[in-house]
Parts: structure tokens; C-alpha cells; sequence
């Protein structure tokens, strides 16, 4: 009879045991995954669509957020400050409301109480390329100062041991959070090669016209500059320019960043347009947004909890270390996400 | 006594605008080194020629008792299309024509809504520029800059000299006295001030005034493009950003400062010569002396406002032409 019961005891066991192990062995990640993140809205407000880097997130991040099953969008505020408030205003009030905001902010502050309310909507907010007065989920991109020094060390290069080591730069304007660091990062710089002198520090204001009217200025009131740095790779076509309208490509080298664009940098490197530029790596900038996207929508943290700095590693590229894959292609991209 | 009455009295806006340019012209000769020198010089003039060129095109229509505010638009966007064209493939005279006729049609297109429909010019241009930009932008160019291909005769523009001098300062004046002999010797050019002046009477003498209207938006619109293709000739690209930028201002800037007056009737291709050329010599030297863009804005737009309010006492309103939706 004991011997009976044992026997059954033991049957029981092994039917039970074999019940709770499936025929085959089930992940739970996928389901939670899913559940966290099918359907789950995606909303990306850079300053403009229309230019190379947010072109570079949105194919990007368009993939991305499909192959998990979300919405992704994007609004284009065309460079108006205004029309970019009113697309975040909107998401907060609409419904259903994104899970995520993307914001590329235009300045230090004009978004900073607009985020602060849709953090408190349960947005997450993302803080991308231009750091701004805000404590966002994330902030991901480029560590201006540092980008700024790297700038300035890769003109001090350029320039040699030899040169008449006058600087002059074309900054973009005296609000936008990337100008600010980039100057204090090339100040930093240059303090630990008090020989060389910035003889001419213009705005351009962004505008490729206006940074060959300075450019040309400059080169006029100090004919001897070695170096100029240009703030952005928007513009620096007009610096690129007045250079070659003065017929110093030989003489100046010039730097400016840039979000590694084949046509943007790396052909102009190529061609001796640019002596270096200061690249962010947009992939890999794309895939951290990306990254804490997923995070953040499976941690269950409330929106506003942590603001980690992500930065993306930078590089200066020269025409010595141009490889065929330093940049990225804006055409074979958009291809790829359809 | 006499003579200093007689200097005062003919103290028009153009003087003045003339006299203070001469004046900051000889501050900044004496006081910073390497402003007169044959190399900035030609920069001045030459930071001023796609300007002077849209001055030219607006004040033609400033004249005619109207304003173009799609100029830029218009520039920036239909050599924008252009490129975008050429870069596609398209062969060169057909991408020409295309874009050439896209402009003809904005411009006829202003012209009759003015003329025909009689919408103010102000809303009539504000949206058209809008349209332009959004359309170009949003269907026939996928981002902000398109590049110049390389070799392409645009390109070869930019750098073509002659004595040194860049070929834009030739066409700036080139299109000036073109303009001037327009304006001052034909018969048409002097209908566009009659009709300028007072519409009703010029219609009542048998004037076209309104296929006129119709030619000066045209016209225009012709020179913005003019002005994008040597914009993209010297940056070997352009880029659209420009349409949000203080360009259009400017433009109305060197025409109103000049001494065109905005009520219509007055002015002509020697006050957007002074205009322009104040325009340069004062951007010239705050760029020599470093003043940052936010003072150099605020010098500007100081200026504008002086000169507006001096337009005013100059050249008052005319009760009994001014209508409503006049600027």
C-alpha cells in the first residue's frame, strides 16, 4: 500500500513537472518586450527635417521603432522657434499623447518649461544634439566643449609650428547652447598655446552668405591667418568660399563639425574644401536614442527620474584618416527605410 | 546765408543717407587699417551685389506703389529646383526653361492678383513667398542645401574675374544702368511712376496700369532669380535657409533708406546705389571691428527706423491717392 502511494506520489511529481515545462522552452522577453513597447508613440521635433543629421535620426529611427512595432513621427518646425513650441504643445494636449518626445532644442531655454510640462504629462522628453536648461530623460549627443577643443587642437595641427598662428573663427551666434560651448572649448584649448591668437571672432548667424562676407573680411584685416574654424558645416561652405575667392586654399586650413555626411564632409574633406572636420557618429548617436528609448519605456521609472548624459565619441577627420566608411550616405540611408 | 538755406531746403533722405555714408566711409578710412584698400573695397561692393541686385528688382516694384516680399522665396527656391533638376539628370536647357517659366508664372501670377483681383500686394506676396517655399520645399527638393554639380557652369560663374573683380559686381552694375535707362528714358519706365504716383489719374490718361503691374512682378521675380543663380555660383550651393533669414528686411532696407519712398511715385536707381553702398560700408567695418551680429542687427534695424520716420516727414502720404491696403 506505502509502496502504492509512493509510486503514485512519484507519477504525480514527474505529470506535474513535465506540465510546467512546456514542449518547448518559452523566453518571457519577447512578451514583455512587446508589451512595453507595441504601439508605444515616438514623437521627434529637431529645429528643422530639412537638414542632414535630423534626416540621418529619422530614417533611422523610423526603422527602429517599427521593427518594435511603435508609431514614430516627426514634426518640422522649419527653424521657427515658435512652430517648434507649438508642435510640443500639441503633443502634450493630444491624444493619444507620444510616450516619447525627441527635442532638438534651438537654445538654452526656450523649450525648458514647455519639457518641464510634458514631463509632467508622463512624457518622456529626450534632449537631443543641443543641450538646453532642462533636466530631460536623456540627454544624447555631442559634448560641445569637448567638441570645441578638438576643433581647436586639430587647427593648432593644421596650422604647424611655423605658421603665424592667427586663428580666426566664424561662430554661429551668441544664444544657441552649441556656439557658447564650442567657443569655450577652443578658449580652453588655445590657453595652453598662448602663441596663437584669435585675430577675428564674426557671427555668421548660420547663413553661408554671411560667413563668406566675414570670411572675407577677415582674411583682408589679417592676410597672414593659418587656421579658421567655422561652427558648422551648414555654413562653412561661404568660409570655404571666401578662401578660395582669396586663392589661400593652401595656405588656411579650415575647420568646421558636422554630422559626417558624405556630400557635407567627408567629399569636401576629400577635395581639400575642409582641412578637418568634427564628426558625430550619427549611427551610432541614432542607436542611443534608440537604446533608452526602450529602457525607459520598460523601466517603469516616471518620466523626469534620471538625466544621464549620453554623448556620442567624436572624432576630427582629416584627409589622413579618411576611410571610405568615416561617413555616412543621406540618399543610401533614406533608401534602406523605405 | 542764402546757400545754407538753400542746401537745407534740398536736404532730401537721399543727401542725407549719402552724406552720413561718406561720413562713416571716412571714419573708417581714418580709423581702421586696411578699410581702404583696394581688396576690401571690392568686397564691400561685392558683399552688396546679390543685394543691390533684389534692391534693383524690389524697388521697381516700390515705385509702382507695391512691395514684393516672395523675392526671397522666389530666389532661394527656384534655383534650389534648378540644382535639384540638374542633379537628378535632367538635361541642362530643359531644367533652365522649366524653372525659368516656374518664375515667369509666380510672377505673372502676383501681378494679376494685384492688378486684376486687387488684393493688397502685401498679403498677395506674403503668401505667394510662403507658397513658393513650402511647394519647393516640401515636393521637388528633399533637404535645405543642393549643391552646385561640379563643372557646371554655375559653378565656373562663380569664379570668373575680370581685373580681379568678381563678375556679380559687374551684373549688379551691369542691371543698374539697365534700370536706370528703363526707368529714366523709356516710355514705360516713366509710366511706372505715373502709375506709381496716382493710379487713377495715369488710368484715366490711357496708361496700361495693369498689365504694367503685372510686368513688375515679373520682373521681379526674374531678378530674384538672377540673384539666387549668382548666390549658388559663389558658395557653390544654396541653401534655403536663407528664406527665414533677415534677407527680405534688407531689401527693403537699401530700397527704403536709399529714399525710395514706400508710398510710391519717387526714388530711382541712384538711391538704391546710396542705400546699398551705406549698407556695405557700415557692415563692412563693424565686421572689421568685431561688433557682434545682435548689435550689428540692432544697428541696423535703428537705422531702418530712422529712416522710415524721416521717409514719413519727407515724403508724406497723399490723401487723396492713398488707399486702403497702401503700405
Amino acid at each position: 500500500m506505502k509502496l502504492m502511494k509512493t509510486f503514485f506520489a512519484a507519477a504525480a511529481l514527474t505529470a506535474a513537472t513535465f506540465a510546467a515545462l512546456p514542449a518547448h522552452a518559452q523566453d518571457p522577453g519577447p512578451a514583455a518586450y512587446a508589451e512595453a513597447l507595441k504601439g508605444k508613440r515616438i514623437l521627434l521635433v529637431p529645429m528643422a527635417m530639412g537638414f542632414d543629421l535630423a534626416q540621418g535620426w529619422a530614417a533611422i529611427m523610423k526603422r527602429e521603432v517599427g521593427a518594435f512595432g511603435g508609431v514614430f513621427e516627426t514634426r518640422d518646425p522649419n527653424w521657427s522657434v515658435e512652430a517648434g513650441a507649438q508642435a510640443i504643445t500639441e503633443a502634450i494636449s493630444s491624444d493619444p499623447k507620444p510616450d516619447v518626445l525627441i527635442v532638438m532644442s534651438p537654445d538654452l531655454n526656450s523649450y525648458s518649461k514647455l519639457m518641464k510640462r510634458a514631463q509632467e504629462a508622463g512624457i518622456y522628453v529626450l534632449l537631443i544634439d543641443n543641450p538646453a536648461n532642462f533636466k530631460a530623460d536623456a540627454y544624447i549627443g555631442s559634448d560641445w566643449t569637448q567638441l570645441g577643443r578638438l576643433e581647436a587642437e586639430a587647427v593648432v595641427a593644421g596650422c604647424g609650428a611655423d605658421s603665424s598662428k592667427q586663428i580666426g573663427l566664424v561662430q554661429g551666434d551668441q544664444v544657441n547652447a552649441t556656439s557658447l560651448f564650442q567657443y569655450a572649448g577652443i578658449m580652453d584649448v588655445l590657453a595652453k598655446h598662448p602663441d596663437f591668437e584669435v585675430v577675428a571672432k564674426p557671427d555668421s548667424n548660420w547663413d553661408a552668405t554671411t560667413s563668406r562676407n566675414v570670411t572675407t573680411t577677415m582674411l583682408q584685416q589679417h592676410p597672414d591667418i593659418c587656421g579658421i574654424i567655422d561652427f558648422w558645416d551648414g555654413d562653412a561652405t561661404g568660409a570655404a568660399a571666401a578662401i578660395r575667392d582669396a586663392g589661400k586654399q593652401d595656405q588656411v586650413f579650415l575647420v568646421t563639425t558636422g554630422g559626417g555626411e558624405k556630400t557635407a564632409d567627408c567629399d569636401k574633406i576629400e577635395d581639400g574644401t575642409y582641412g578637418a572636420v568634427v564628426m558625430t557618429e550619427l549611427k551610432q548617436e541614432t542607436y542611443n536614442m534608440v537604446t533608452i528609448i526602450k529602457y525607459l519605456l520598460q523601466s517603469g521609472q516616471a518620466p523626469g527620474t534620471s538625466s544621464p548624459y549620453l554623448y556620442t565619441l567624436l572624432k576630427a577627420t582629416t584627409k589622413d584618416n579618411l576611410r571610405p566608411d568615416s561617413c555616412w550616405d543621406l540618399k543610401a540611408l533614406q533608401a534602406d527605410a523605405g | 546765408m542764402n546757400g545754407s538755406r538753400a542746401f537745407l531746403r534740398n536736404l532730401n533722405q537721399e543727401r542725407i543717407v549719402f552724406i552720413v555714408a561718406v561720413l562713416i566711409f571716412g571714419a573708417a578710412v581714418i580709423g581702421l587699417p586696411g578699410f581702404l584698400t583696394a581688396a576690401n573695397l571690392i568686397s564691400i561692393v561685392r558683399s552688396i551685389a546679390v543685394l543691390g541686385i533684389l534692391a534693383l528688382g524690389m524697388s521697381v516694384v516700390i515705385i509702382g506703389r507695391g512691395i514684393d516680399l516672395s523675392m526671397v522665396a522666389v530666389m532661394a527656391m527656384s534655383v534650389a529646383w534648378y540644382l535639384q533638376l540638374l542633379g537628378d539628370g535632367m538635361p541642362d536647357h530643359m531644367a533652365l526653361a522649366l524653372v525659368l517659366g516656374g518664375v515667369l508664372v509666380i510672377g505673372f501670377i502676383n501681378g494679376f492678383l494685384v492688378a486684376y483681383a486687387e488684393v493688397p500686394a502685401i498679403f498677395v506676396t506674403l503668401a505667394s513667398g510662403a507658397f513658393v517655399f513650402g511647394y519647393v520645399r516640401s515636393q521637388l527638393i528633399p533637404s535645405d542645401a543642393v549643391a552646385v554639380p561640379s563643372g557646371h557652369w554655375v559653378e565656373l560663374l562663380g569664379g570668373v574675374r575680370y581685373l580681379g573683380i568678381p563678375i556679380e559686381v559687374f551684373l549688379f552694375l551691369a542691371l543698374a544702368g539697365a534700370m536706370f535707362v528703363f526707368l529714366r528714358f523709356t516710355k514705360w519706365g516713366r509710366y511706372v511712376y505715373y502709375a506709381g504716383d496716382n493710379p487713377v489719374a495715369a488710368r484715366n490718361m490711357g496708361i496700361p496700369v495693369r498689365p504694367m503691374l503685372v510686368l513688375r512682378y515679373v520682373l521681379a521675380a526674374v531678378t530674384a532669380f538672377l540673384a539666387g543663380l549668382l548666390t549658388a555660383a559663389s558658395l557653390h550651393s544654396i541653401n534655403t535657409r536663407v528664406v527665414n533669414s533677415t534677407l527680405l528686411y534688407d531689401i527693403v532696407l537699401v530700397a527704403v533708406i536709399g529714399g525710395i519712398g514706400l508710398s510710391g511715385g519717387k526714388g530711382g536707381v541712384r538711391n538704391v546705389l546710396v542705400g546699398a553702398a551705406l549698407i556695405g560700408i557700415m557692415l563692412n567695418a563693424m565686421t572689421i571691428i568685431d561688433i557682434s551680429l545682435l548689435y550689428q542687427n540692432l544697428i541696423k534695424s535703428t537705422i531702418l527706423l530712422f529712416a522710415i520716420i524721416v521717409d514719413g516727414l519727407l515724403n508724406p502720404r497723399d490723401e487723396q491717392t492713398a488707399q486702403q491696403g497702401d503700405i
